[in-house]
């Protein structure tokens, strides 16, 4: 039997945003922290550090984030760990994440002047010390917009954990849609939710780089 | 509990990945192809005088952009079967990304169409060059030109997007490795196999790009040329490159 697309059903497309917030959530931070790690080493004064960290960049980056979730989920079972979806889904988004992450705020490091850093030395900063009290308080302003921009991908590709069975967002509606079989409502209605949490940050990501470029045009 | 990776019985699959990687492929070149033209036209529709067409094409971009390829796959595929309008997955599938690329792609355009200096438009005006071969000559050759490698880094992340046609069991590279594994059980190799595969599908992607952007920018082998004969190093100003960062996901 065929039922209509009832208040239950919305409520329960409602309770699964929090589920793709917690993990987008868990996927930023964790990459944010890979992803600052892939930074220092691809800047890192050491060639075998810059290169390991470069080909990781390359080898992340040409593979699909489904198959990336695929060999964390089977390699974690197949090694007798039977980790919750979310745990799974978790560590594939953050592998992922790292190496955008990392490869955007090199870019963002990397475009500081170069007297930046000799000025750190005529200071007698050390390394650390240059990083963190000069080259990153001002480039982090730069990397803010692009930083963003990526948190609206790590929302959408949230979306590719209901494969591996994480009831979020895309997985719910695909539940409901099992039961009622109004496709086109449903997932239409799934995409209007992923529009209202992804359109605001995109807009202020937006805005934040065309006042950055004002100087540029 | 103890695993050893076991690659041996895969090797019989290999034509199975051979052909997944070549439809892999197909579809990409289809979307790619379509998508750009799309995406030109969107672009420069957005710009055009036309207030509610330019909203228009707005909505299109932000809609595809803000929403995951899953849910628009599924919209597309599961929704107009439901309407009565059923087809098959190769075309749901490459009709599902042209729609993604040509979002991206207009985006990527319009912000070079945008870094057209104004009084080129304007010179060429005066030079009594039609509207049409404006729009070619001095809007979208130099505007292709710059935004070239965002629009081919745009291309990568389209090819692995396309992995995820495997959710309505379109034949391709992921597809064929979910078969593959439900029949040997040999799952975690079976991804790794892929993965390479797919990561040898960005690097020739990444390089048929470059031999094309080679070919068809004269301009750029020429400034080299006279670089190299005055012995300077050609510096590449990327500027937009780093400004528009898409991503398909």
């Amino acid at each position: 039997m065929i039922g209509g697309f009832t208040t239950a059903h919305l409520l329960y497309l409602v309770q699964s945003i929090w589920w793709t917030l917690v993990l987008s959530a868990l996927a930023f931070v964790l990459g944010s922290i890979g992803g600052f790690a892939i930074m220092l080493a691809r800047i890192s004064p050491r060639r075998w550090l810059r290169r390991t960290a470069l080909v990781y960049i390359e080898a992340i980056q040409g593979i699909p984030l489904l198959i990336l979730l695929f060999i964390v989920y089977f390699g974690l079972s197949v090694y007798g760990f039977q980790v919750p979806a979310l745990v799974a889904a978790g560590l594939a988004l953050m592998v992922y994440t790292s190496a955008y992450l990392g490869d955007i705020w090199r870019g963002c490091i990397e475009a500081m002047p170069k007297p930046q850093w000799e000025a750190a030395e005529c200071l007698s900063l050390s390394r650390w010390q240059t990083l963190r009290l000069v080259i990153i308080p001002q480039a982090m302003r730069l990397a803010l917009p692009p930083t963003v921009g990526f948190l609206v991908q790590v929302i959408k590709m949230t979306s590719l954990a209901s494969v591996i069975g994480f009831v979020e967002l895309t997985r719910a509606g695909q539940i409901i849609d099992n039961s009622i079989f109004q496709p086109f409502l449903v997932f239409g209605l799934v995409g209007a939710f992923y529009f209202i949490l992804c359109y605001p940050l995109s807009r202020w990501s937006q805005s934040m780089e065309s006042k950055l470029n004002v100087g540029n045009r | 509990m103890h695993f050893s990776l076991n690659f041996s019985p895969l090797l019989p699959y290999w034509p199975v990945f051979l052909e997944g990687a070549w439809l892999t492929l197909k579809m990409t070149t289809v979307a790619v192809f379509f998508g750009v033209i799309v995406g030109t036209l969107v672009a420069f529709a957005k710009r055009g005088r036309s207030r509610v067409i330019s909203r228009l094409c707005a909505i299109y971009i932000e809609s595809v952009r803000n929403t995951p390829f899953l849910v628009q796959i599924f919209i597309l595929y599961f929704g107009l079967a439901s309407l009565g309008i059923r087809m098959p997955t190769f075309a749901a599938a490459a009709l599902a990304m042209i729609i993604n690329i040509g979002a991206y792609s207009a985006e990527i355009i319009r912000a070079g169409l945008e870094a057209v200096p104004r009084g080129q438009i304007e010179a060429a005006e005066c030079l009594g060059l039609s509207r049409w071969r404006i729009g070619w000559h001095v809007m979208l050759q130099p505007s292709i030109e710059k935004v070239y490698p965002a629009l081919t880094s745009q291309f990568v992340l389209m090819m692995q997007a396309s992995a995820i046609a495997s959710q309505i069991s379109a034949e391709e590279l992921t597809a064929t490795a979910n078969t593959v594994q439900s029949d040997t059980f040999r799952s975690l190799e079976t991804y790794i196999v892929v993965a390479l595969l797919y990561l040898a599908l960005s690097l020739l992607i990444k390089l048929v790009a470059w031999a094309v952007g080679e070919y068809a920018f004269k301009r750029r082998r020429v400034l080299r040329l006279a670089a190299a004969r005055a012995g300077r190093p050609v510096s590449d100003s990327r500027g937009l490159d780093a400004v528009v960062r898409g991503g398909a996901a």
